[in-house]
């Protein structure tokens, strides 16, 4: 197993590439997300949440992270993005909503950024390019 | 059908390259294509509709994605080709899309499964599969809302969630595989090839929202004019500049790959945003 530091893609800032590592990692918990993409587990899981999530062996950590909808941690853990998302679905939060709370900005806000053509990629391709940003 | 003693072969005459962000599909099926967030999306593909009444292909090959809907973590097939009679609308959590159900024809995609392996690409052969907004959004965009889809159609789901997808130079290479496959089967087909997906877009982590519309245009003139080169774009450029999701843009290369070396672009189209993603159009036809 190569480290995460040691690929190529590594040096892309705010960006977890869902590899085979991280897919081997985050599968009992990607297994639970997109288990909610059935009504009927989607009723099991409002009923008892932690009843449901303990049916997949996921580590302590996702486990916690998947309940307290930490997006940017489930990510780090192995989740992939159109796993989680289901989860946001099942909390009620669209694509472009979750899109914000990743990146900390407000939905009013990301939406506006959106609007004016997006994030632009200047300052944005490589880690050391956000170590001096502020906040 | 014989014409002065040979058989007619199927034909590959015209490319389509369509994004396919579920945002479109949402808003044509609940009727909020013409508000002032979707009515420029939605103008860019007028031409497009007024260009495939005309040419009328008798099938379309559609080159998409899924969204763990029929391959979830349990099963991740790199290129997988639908050899089934149809392909129903999937339920992607909110219920299936309420579009008619995507009717395949089996004899081609048997022959073209058969052609495929023979000519060295492994490909996964799905006889049963539901179909996710990555096939039935460009089909929205180009047919609007009919009654039933006018022709069938042939999908090829390629892996791009789990990385890595693969190359655009296998994409490539495959879509020349797809198009001898194709032009070897004795009926008279007029065929359209889509690859959908794309442009730049990142859905994920702290770079969400990433947009590169420079480099979603040069990818769109190398696609057209440069196709030898551009599919040589690496995966670590595509994350980097197109973001995390935009690596999907390999499956455009499908598409050119089943096309002549020289094609006329009749259409492009680039708008910014749909939901999080550079919306991206072209339509090709063989010189």
């Amino acid at each position: 197993m190569t480290r995460a530091s040691d690929k190529e893609y590594s040096d892309i800032p705010g960006t977890i590439v869902f590899d085979s590592d991280r897919a081997e990692e985050g599968y009992h918990l990607n297994k639970f997300c997109i288990s909610l993409r059935l009504q009927r587990n989607r009723n099991a899981f409002k009923a008892d949440p932690e009843r449901f999530i303990d049916a997949f062996p996921m580590t302590v950590d996702q486990r916690e992270a998947a309940l307290n909808q930490d997006w940017n941690r489930l990510l780090e853990l192995g989740g992939n993005i159109y796993y989680t998302s289901k989860l946001a679905a099942f909390h009620g939060i669209n694509f472009q909503e979750l899109a914000a709370l990743m990146t900390g900005m407000s939905v009013t806000d990301y939406r506006a950024m959106m609007i004016a053509g997006g994030r632009g990629i200047e300052g944005n391709r490589y880690v050391h390019e956000w170590e001096n940003k502020d906040g | 059908m014989c014409m002065s003693g040979k058989t007619k072969m199927a034909k590959i005459t015209s490319g389509v390259a369509c994004s396919h962000a579920p945002a479109l599909g949402v808003a044509s099926d609940s009727g909020i294509s013409n508000d002032d967030y979707y009515a420029p999306i939605f103008k860019g593909f007028e031409y497009s509709k007024e260009w495939i009444a005309k040419e009328k292909p008798d099938l379309i090959f559609l080159v998409y994605n899924d969204h763990c809907t029929a391959f979830d973590a349990s099963m991740i097939p790199t290129f997988a080709l639908g050899c089934a009679h149809e392909y129903p609308p999937a339920d992607e959590g909110w219920g299936p899309r309420p579009v008619p159900v995507v009717k395949g024809h089996r004899k081609l995609s048997a022959h073209i499964a058969q052609s495929l392996i023979l000519d060295k690409f492994d490909i996964t052969i799905m006889n049963e599969m539901e179909v996710d907004h990555g096939l039935t959004v460009p089909l929205t965009m180009m047919f609007g809302r009919p009654e039933e889809w006018p022709c069938p159609v042939v999908p090829l789901a390629v892996n791009v969630v789990q990385y890595p997808a693969p190359l655009g130079a296998r994409c490539f290479a495959l879509g020349k595989a797809i198009r001898k496959a194709i032009e070897s089967y004795p009926e008279a087909l007029k065929v359209c090839a889509f690859g959908t997906g794309g442009m730049s877009h990142q859905l994920q982590h702290q770079r969400a929202g990433l947009i590169n519309s420079e480099w979603d245009a040069r990818f769109m003139d190398l696609l057209i004019n440069d196709p030898e080169q551009g599919c040589r774009i690496s995966h670590v450029e595509y994350l980097r500049e197109a973001g995390s999701e935009g690596i999907e843009l390999v499956m455009w290369y499908v598409m050119r790959g089943t096309l002549n070396e020289d094609v006329n672009e009749v259409h492009r189209f680039y708008h910014v945003p749909a939901s999080n993603t550079a919306v991206g159009h072209l339509i090709l036809e063989n010189r």
